[in-house]
């Protein structure tokens, strides 16, 4: 791949030419996270008076000390563990769940198989933002605000992953499954034995994907947790600013931010390639 | 250990018959190698006896059990695939242990098995490796490591070696043969490799269109094939087939007549190239347009005086083309005649 | 191959159906419902107004109007993130060292979810702090998106576009990269330019990835921006922003009509349905590619 613009590149002050747009470009791209960054180090004096330096300052044990353990209305830290559980909770779920339906579709034919197939595909036509109201209505009639199961359950069934997990499962060997029947295994013992352990690359790639989403989600937290001990991150910082006319504590603002966008900044970075093949599985 | 019986055994994929109706009664310890063309039926047979298809008629017995609804696990029937659908990612170690460990066998005696297995194999190296590691011949071994580690009464063979080199499958039709031999375990192995099926059978099953044709040893096959089709698969370069009408002092082929058994009507005549001699005073003229050296012999490719169909005769030693046609006069021993019905094909 | 049975699938598939029955397939079918009724002044009961709210909606000017706003913001933020994302993954093609190194820091703005992106923007276009603001300030131009609907809504494009652009990038850099060597290089020897080049060969061949980014790109604007909006303009000044999916919001959620915002669930649905169907026409087709 490296080799392949070889031969029709420019070379000399072209290529610093195409160096220095990309870094330009990314420049660009990343000043607000720099910028968010220097505000969360530096007191919030600098930054009522602009232009704000752009230049870390000497602020950022303060700042992050008083985000985590105090915040505004409810500590960051209490708000970064609701979302580690709401992420996780939607992420493990929604493989679990697809992993076991695609597994009933392909290695199965049993009655009404056509129909649920069906229904379930549909599902990638509804997403939340369309059917808030009757959806809070059911949640709220289970109980379930202001909890993590109200948080996770109504955004755990996902058709793009049962889809993605039948795709896979169509490309193993049938004679992998006929193999195992004949050593004697049972469905449920040639899915745990071998398809899960197959699917390892593609749960792992799935994962990162679905970790975002769930940490990323905006609307339905705002809709489902009343309660400032039940925010999740991603929605509790616009709950940081003041109502009113007031100044908003900038430098703890950005400071949520910034943790706000680290778990999935990690996951993203440390797992790039299996992030980039999800991203491009999951949405063929 | 076990015989295996098929009595009149069919399978239908909705309307169509696939498997119309085979009889076949296996001895204990036996080697029958199911032979046919692709779309014959000869795997689909192969897996109904191992219960990966229903059967949709008929019985079949493992043993004195008949096992038409038993679970391939519940039939002591241990299979080697095509592709050896090894798990990939199991160590050979787990790949060979799996059957006994769904067993719940105990994992020391299980590991003494796999080692054992290993042994026989020559594994015992690769015993950590994951099948990617492996060479073509090596996953093949831990294909039958798996197989014969559970100690089952038969082993399916579903054309275990049509993914190897050809010097490797000759190496492993010979370990298949001779490991079988030794365990003494009942086998039904499914090639559409007519040399395979030579080789190997004790007895061999010739698979057509969904019935078995014949079923014999293969040198009964080979010396009185009792089809039109047999004839021709089995044997290499395939028997020539020729139109003729049957006199009382033989066969008259066109203009040629051929001494040999007498009898009267149309028949189709076959002849095997390497039956072929050349005579001077032969009755059979051939017109030779190609000739194919191998080597110890040569096959002439051509036709026969008075007719259009192509004919085949083998002639030891090295033959060189001259000219653009050539002609030669052949004979054939009349024992080596073979006379088949004219419409149904059948052996006369 | 396949199992027998039919219990254990069933209930493998269990989970799946059931929550999407209760999640997805009972409420999509309630806004429907409730789309055919209006609550009386003091919420007590519903009145059965048949497709009175539909029309009522098809009538009111502010709900065209939202219309009219998601179609300018869906256009403007699918053309600002992918314009810049093909731009750069162009460059980077051409680059045979330090292609990942850049790959990976643009990756970064993705992970950021829409409404923490959304804080920075405003952060940066703060009337008071800001500091793009207080720089703008000082050539002369008035910036105050609190006030300014053409501001506002150019704010809420920049900060929707800006993560998608690295969205959009792995993917054309993935597209470009897959397009034959070869085929650059007859067109090289053929004596066609980099720019030429570009449009006459590499474009064309793009053409399955661009249009697939043209309809999630729509998709990401109409649906999930939803943050963006609600951080930086809450719909405003005088709902210049209010997109679709922000309405349903504010009517159902905040002003309470509960016919109103189901009718336009239903109407949304809609427009989902149109976009799959279009997804799905274009995924059938590339199977062909």
């Amino acid at each position: 791949m490296a080799e392949r613009t070889g031969m029709v590149e420019k070379r000399g002050w072209g290529l610093w030419a195409t160096h220095a747009m990309m870094i330009l470009g990314v420049l660009v791209v990343f000043f607000p996270i720099w910028l968010a960054f220097v505000a969360s180090t530096v007191t919030q004096s600098e930054i009522t008076q602009p232009p704000m330096p752009l230049m870390p300052g000497d602020q950022f044990l303060n700042n992050y000390r008083e985000a985590l353990f105090e915040g505004v209305n409810v500590p960051v830290l209490t708000m970064l563990v609701n979302s580690t559980i709401t992420a996780l909770g939607i992420a493990i779920g929604k493989i679990a769940i697809s992993l076991l339906s695609a597994f009933a579709f392909v290695y199965f034919r049993f009655p009404g198989r056509g129909m649920f197939f069906w229904l379930i595909f549909l599902t990638l036509m509804l997403p939340v933002e369309v059917r808030i109201v009757p959806t809070y209505e059911v949640v709220a009639g289970f109980g379930m605000l202001n909890s993590y199961s109200g948080l996770i359950f109504p955004l755990i069934a996902s058709a793009t992953a049962t889809f993605l997990f039948r795709q896979f499962f169509l490309t193993i060997p049938d004679e992998l499954a006929e193999a195992a029947r004949v050593d004697g295994a049972s469905p449920m013992r040639f899915f745990w034995d071998i398809v899960l352990p197959m699917s390892r690359t593609n749960i792992a790639a799935l994962f990162v994907i679905l970790f975002i989403y769930g940490w990323n989600q905006y609307l339905w937290p705002l809709l489902v947790t009343t309660d400032p001990e039940m925010n999740t991150i991603v929605m509790g910082i616009r709950q940081m600013f003041p109502s009113g006319d007031d100044l908003a504590d900038w430098p703890v603002i950005m400071a949520a931010s910034i943790l706000a966008m680290v778990p999935p900044i990690v996951v993203v970075l440390s797992m790039q390639r299996l992030f980039i093949r999800g991203l491009v599985d999951s949405e063929k | 250990m076990a015989t295996v019986d098929l009595i009149d055994v069919r399978k239908r994929f909705g309307a169509t018959e696939v498997i119309k109706g085979v009889n076949l009664t296996v001895a204990d310890g036996e080697f029958i190698v199911i032979v046919g063309p692709s779309g014959c039926g000869k795997s689909t047979l192969l897996r109904m006896v191992a219960g990966l298809e229903t059967v949709s008629d008929g019985e079949v017995r493992i043993g004195d059990r008949r096992v038409n609804d038993l679970e391939p696990m519940d039939r002591d029937i241990s299979m080697v695939f095509q592709n050896y659908a090894l798990y990939p990612h199991m160590s050979v170690r787990q790949n060979i242990g799996y059957g006994l460990k769904i067993a719940k066998m105990p994992k020391d005696q299980i590991a003494a098995k796999v080692a054992e297995a290993a042994a026989l194999l020559q594994l015992t190296d690769y015993l950590d490796r994951r099948p990617r590691d492996l060479s073509g011949g090596q996953r093949q071994r831990v294909a039958m490591g798996r197989a014969i580690v559970r100690e089952p009464s038969v082993f399916l063979f579903d054309e275990p070696l049509s993914n190897l080199d050809a010097k490797l499958r000759v190496q492993m039709r010979l370990e298949i043969k001779e490991l079988q031999a030794k365990l003494g375990i009942t086998a039904l192995y499914v090639t559409h490799d007519q040399v395979e099926a030579m080789t190997m059978a004790d007895r061999m099953v010739v698979m057509h269109a969904g019935v078995a044709e014949q079923i014999g040893t293969p040198l009964e096959v080979y010396e009185s094939p009792a089809t039109v089709f047999v004839a021709q698969f089995i044997g290499s370069p395939s028997m020539n087939i020729l139109e003729a009408t049957r006199t009382a002092g033989g066969a008259q082929l066109g203009d040629m007549m051929l001494p040999g058994p007498g009898g009267s009507g149309s028949v189709q005549l076959g002849i095997r190239p390497e039956h072929l001699s050349r005579d001077e005073a032969g009755p059979l003229q051939m017109h030779v347009n190609l000739a194919e050296p191998l080597g110890a012999n040569t096959l002439l490719h051509g036709w026969l005086a008075g007719t259009q169909l192509p004919f085949t005769a083998s002639v030891p030693g090295v033959w060189r083309m001259t000219g653009g046609t050539e002609e030669l006069q052949l004979s054939v021993d009349p024992e080596h005649l073979h006379f088949f019905d004219k419409t149904t094909g059948r052996r006369l | 191959m396949t199992f027998k049975g039919w219990i254990l699938p069933l209930l493998l598939i269990a989970p799946q159906v059931l929550i999407s029955a209760v999640f997805f397939f009972y409420p999509a079918g309630q806004a429907i419902w409730q789309s055919l009724f209006i609550p009386d002044p003091f919420g007590l009961s519903m009145q059965w107004v048949g497709l009175g709210n539909f029309e009522y909606l098809l009538g009111n000017k502010y709900y065209l109007a939202s219309f009219w706003t998601t179609a300018v913001f869906s256009t403007l933020v699918t053309v600002t993130s992918m314009v810049p994302a093909l731009f750069l993954a162009v460059i980077a093609d051409r680059l045979i060292k330090g292609a990942g190194t850049y790959r990976t820091l643009l990756i970064w703005p993705y992970a950021v979810a829409p409404a923490v992106a959304g804080v920075l923007w405003l952060f940066m276009f703060n009337t008071r702090v800001g500091i793009v603001s207080w720089y703008l300030g000082l050539l002369g131009y008035d910036w105050n998106h609190v006030l300014d609907g053409t501001q506002a809504m150019g704010l809420v494009v920049v900060a929707s576009s800006w993560g998608r652009i690295s969205y959009n990038f792995l993917f054309f850099y993935a597209a470009l990269q897959s397009v034959p060597k070869s085929v650059i290089e007859a067109a090289a020897i053929d004596g066609a330019r980099f720019w030429r080049r570009f449009w006459t060969i590499v474009l064309p061949l793009l053409s399955p990835t661009t249009f697939f980014l043209l309809v999630v790109n729509i998709i990401y604007a109409f649906f999930e921006t939803f943050g963006v909006i609600h951080t930086i303009t809450g719909g405003g000044p005088q709902q210049a922003t209010t997109i679709l999916v922000y309405k349903v919001y504010a009517d159902g959620f905040v002003g309470q009509d509960l016919g109103s915002s189901a009718a336009q669930s239903v109407i949304l649905l809609v427009v989902v349905g149109l976009l799959t169907v279009l997804q799905f026409k274009f995924v059938e087709k590339r199977v062909h590619y």
